[in-house]
């Protein structure tokens, strides 16, 4: 036997060969693309195209048609981006400590609070411009700032963050942090406070935490928890808070707070 | 006669060497997660050190053994030199540098993605660059076997090819065939996006070409077993091989089939059409048909052997066997690990029967068994069996060998067992860290502490089997004796062309690839609205 008789139909090696392989290609689509699919009720199956074509994974709409439900609520629409608000010139700060009068009562004349509201000294500039403009659009709703944002533009919001961001942070004290700071509970799919808070990494848009007061922290994780407070970007912090225990709410404010003041 | 021995011993060594690095890696990854360990606190060590593994383990370790016995058997079943030493030097030298390039990036932890590479992650470019030289320098050895198995052709025509020599051009063509899904998924998907010169990737299609690799791929890592299943054990153990032709039909039934079975891996992934993953379910229930077919022929062969040796009765011929024979107690092991693999892998293959245990440590318990139990099993058979013609000197410590061959089987029993188990109830695969305190995961805190004693028993295994290899390298030299691999109890004078050939089984290969891949790759490749934003490794952010 030469090898041109090889790939020829007398061979028999040849029919076996070829034939099984097609013969176990055929029944295995008939059963896979018509009889399997046979079994499923929903309409797009219904009929040998449909069922082919379903069994092929050519992809369907299955919902048509605006079908995106919107949110009861409003939600923020901020889009930060890493370095949008980089580069502050003086004029800006100049300008942000200027509006920043109206600020001082509740947030301390050097941006440290003696309130029990946020510190903003070192703060993160995207941090603070997310969380005005979702005053001013309604995401995030509080008797008091919003008012006070209510008259604020783009670019007083983006003055205002540049000063508080060029004012020194609190500086971190030493000390073992709670597990849920540094570890997180990855079981619950908790990822650890610091990989977005600052310490560990720091994500577009979180806000740093050093120093602020242990009711504020309490109260705005509850708010998460209960969906009261729904700013946060794809629900990040409310899937989160829901899933911490009173005990790891306590001790991660209780870690925050208790990073010294300057 | 073997005229290139320190070509084909350095190939074994740097394997062997690299395979004792990922070892001790694989085996602190199993006890920094198990309970014997307070927590690691930092993930990212752990997935570094199981990137690693996986890189030498999956792609150095058994490409490097395949090419060195591959260009052994050329020569001993040829008996003829090699054509091609140069380029088989230049294909050695590829796969160190590869080897090196892709370790210096994950030890830095900038590419601490896995072997399998899951996009829309991207680590460092020089991982892949690493992984692309390995591959380069196994194709320049797919194509020195095919160079040299068609030369001998035409020197001797009508005559058939010595089986091992068949075997081994037939898992250089799987081999060649196979990479070509992932050297696509690298060349044209991701290192654009390790270059930086897109920050978008289609994850979905580029699984698909991954799994195009990676099921073919274990059927190259198992090749050279196989090869030793047939040619080396018979006659080790004083037999001979029950059929030449089995044989053949085997090796040629794990070309056609074991390529278009990946989407099996993929069962799980939506962006492929459920009816392409039943067809590819019902070809890989076929690639138990080769291995069934060896473990009849290998058993019949063995028991000619022990009827050879005076076995008497059903069982009789067993006892006769010649168990103090490092060869024997491989083989025996070998397949022990082979059925309990095999026997899972059927449930893995299954499209219903898979979903229970996709993801979790079932999968990673099954391949441990699979590749490393019964394949490495016979890696250590075949340099045992090489040894004395690369180094021209004894190895006569049987003892220590068969202690080593013990310990290496009831390592991964013991480390795949509890593994499988776990995996039954619920642990899921790839995670860094369990709080066994947790009173859903504690069950599982036995199994993994067993498995991670295991795993130390696997490295106390490989420690033997370095003293055995070096003790080798200074035992006394021998008079030379002509290596000869098993005859059957046949000796046909001329077989079909269809077993003495390739090219058949290749366009068939290949013709089933287009069938089972064509439309999910193509539908793929059509949609628009495929692509995902990248996710840097290791990079600053």
């Amino acid at each position: 036997m030469n090898e041109e008789s090889l790939f020829s139909l007398r061979n028999p090696w040849f029919r076996a060969g070829v034939g099984a392989a097609v013969a176990v290609f055929v029944v295995s689509a008939i059963i896979g693309f018509v009889w399997l699919p046979s079994a499923q009720s929903d309409p797009g199956f219904q009929g040998l195209w449909n069922a082919i074509c379903s069994a092929a994974g050519v992809a369907r709409d299955w919902h048509p048609g605006g079908s995106i439900v919107p949110p009861r609520y409003k939600t923020s629409e901020v889009e930060l981006t890493p370095h949008m608000l980089d580069g502050a010139t003086r004029l800006s700060i100049g300008r942000g400590a200027t509006l920043s009068l109206r600020c001082t009562m509740c947030h301390g004349p050097q941006g440290i609070s003696y309130a029990n509201s946020p510190n903003l000294a070192g703060q993160y500039a995207g941090a603070i411009y997310k969380e005005l403009e979702d005053f001013r659009s309604g995401a995030r709703t509080s008797a008091v700032m919003s008012p006070m944002v209510a008259d604020l533009s783009d670019n007083d919001m983006r003055d205002v963050a540049a000063y508080y961001a060029s004012l020194p942070p609190p500086r971190p004290v030493q000390g073992t942090a709670p597990a849920i700071v540094v570890f997180g509970a990855p079981l619950r799919n908790i990822p650890a406070c610091a990989t977005c808070h600052g310490d560990i990494d720091h994500t577009t848009g979180a806000p740093l935490l050093d120093g602020l007061p242990a009711a504020y922290t309490q109260a705005q994780l509850a708010a998460f928890a209960n969906g009261s407070r729904h700013n946060d970007f794809s629900e990040q912090m409310r899937n989160i808070a829901r899933n911490m225990t009173p005990e790891e709410i306590d001790a991660s404010a209780a870690w925050y707070a208790s990073l010294q003041r300057r | 006669m073997l005229n290139n021995k320190r070509m084909i011993l350095a190939h074994f060594w740097l394997a062997f060497g690299l395979f004792g690095v990922a070892l001790v890696l694989g085996a602190w990854q199993m006890f920094i997660r198990s309970p014997l360990h307070p927590w690691l606190q930092d993930p990212e060590l752990y997935y570094r050190s199981v990137t690693e593994h996986g890189t030498v383990m999956g792609y150095v370790f058994p490409t490097l053994i395949a090419m060195g016995f591959g260009y052994a058997v050329t020569e001993l079943a040829l008996k003829r030199p090699l054509i091609g030493v140069r380029w088989a030097w230049a294909g050695f030298i590829l796969l160190a540098l590869g080897a090196v390039t892709a370790s210096v990036p994950v030890a830095l932890g900038l590419a601490s993605v896995l072997y399998t590479f899951y996009p829309p992650m991207i680590g460092n470019v020089f991982y892949y660059l690493g992984v692309v030289l390995v591959v380069v320098g196994s194709w320049i050895w797919v194509a020195l076997m095919s160079v040299n198995f068609t030369a001998w052709k035409r020197a001797n025509p009508g005559q058939p090819v010595p089986l091992a020599m068949f075997a081994t051009t037939v898992g250089a063509y799987l081999w060649g065939w196979t990479a070509v899904g992932a050297a696509t998924e690298v060349l044209f998907q991701i290192l654009p996006a390790a270059f930086g010169l897109t920050s978008t990737i289609n994850a979905g299609l580029a699984r698909v070409f991954f799994s195009w690799t990676l099921h073919a791929i274990v059927y190259f890592w198992l090749m050279p077993a196989y090869i030793a299943y047939y040619t080396i054990v018979p006659r080790a153990i004083g037999g001979r091989l029950y059929s030449d032709a089995m044989a053949r039909v085997s090796f040629i039934l794990f070309l056609v089939v074991a390529m278009p079975i990946g989407l099996h891996h993929l069962f799980a992934d939506p962006q492929v059409g459920s009816g392409f993953k039943f067809v590819q379910s019902v070809f890989t229930a076929f690639v138990s048909v080769p291995t069934l077919l060896t473990v009849f022929t290998i058993c019949a062969s063995v028991e000619v052997a022990g009827r050879l040796r005076g076995g008497k009765g059903v069982f009789g011929w067993i006892a006769k066997l010649p168990w103090d024979n490092p060869q024997m107690l491989a083989v025996a092991l070998s397949f022990v690990m082979l059925g309990f693999g095999g026997a899972g892998g059927l449930i893995n293959m299954s499209y219903q029967l898979d979903q229970p245990v996709h993801n979790t440590q079932w999968i990673t318990g099954h391949f441990h068994l699979i590749f490393g139990g019964a394949i490495v099993i016979m890696y250590f058979a075949i340099a045992y069996d090489l040894w004395p013609q690369l180094t021209g000197r004894a190895l006569a410590n049987w003892r220590m060998m068969r202690w080593q061959l013990w310990l290496w089987f009831i390592g991964m029993i013991v480390t795949t067992f509890p593994w499988h188990f776990a995996g039954l109830i619920g642990m899921p695969r790839r995670m860094a860290y369990f709080d066994y305190s947790n009173p859903a995961i504690h069950p599982e805190a036995i199994l993994v502490t067993a498995s991670a004693i295991g795993g130390f028993i696997l490295v106390i295994s490989a420690i033997l089997f370095f003293v055995v290899l070096l003790q080798g390298h200074r035992s006394p030299k021998i008079r030379h004796e002509e290596y000869r691999f098993s005859r059957p109890v046949h000796e046909a004078q001329r077989i079909p062309v269809a077993l003495n050939s390739v090219a058949l089984w290749v366009v068939l290969m290949i013709a089933l690839t287009v069938t089972n891949y064509g439309y999910p790759i193509a539908q793929l490749l059509a949609r628009s609205d495929g692509a995902v934003p990248v996710i840097p490794i290791g990079a600053s952010r």
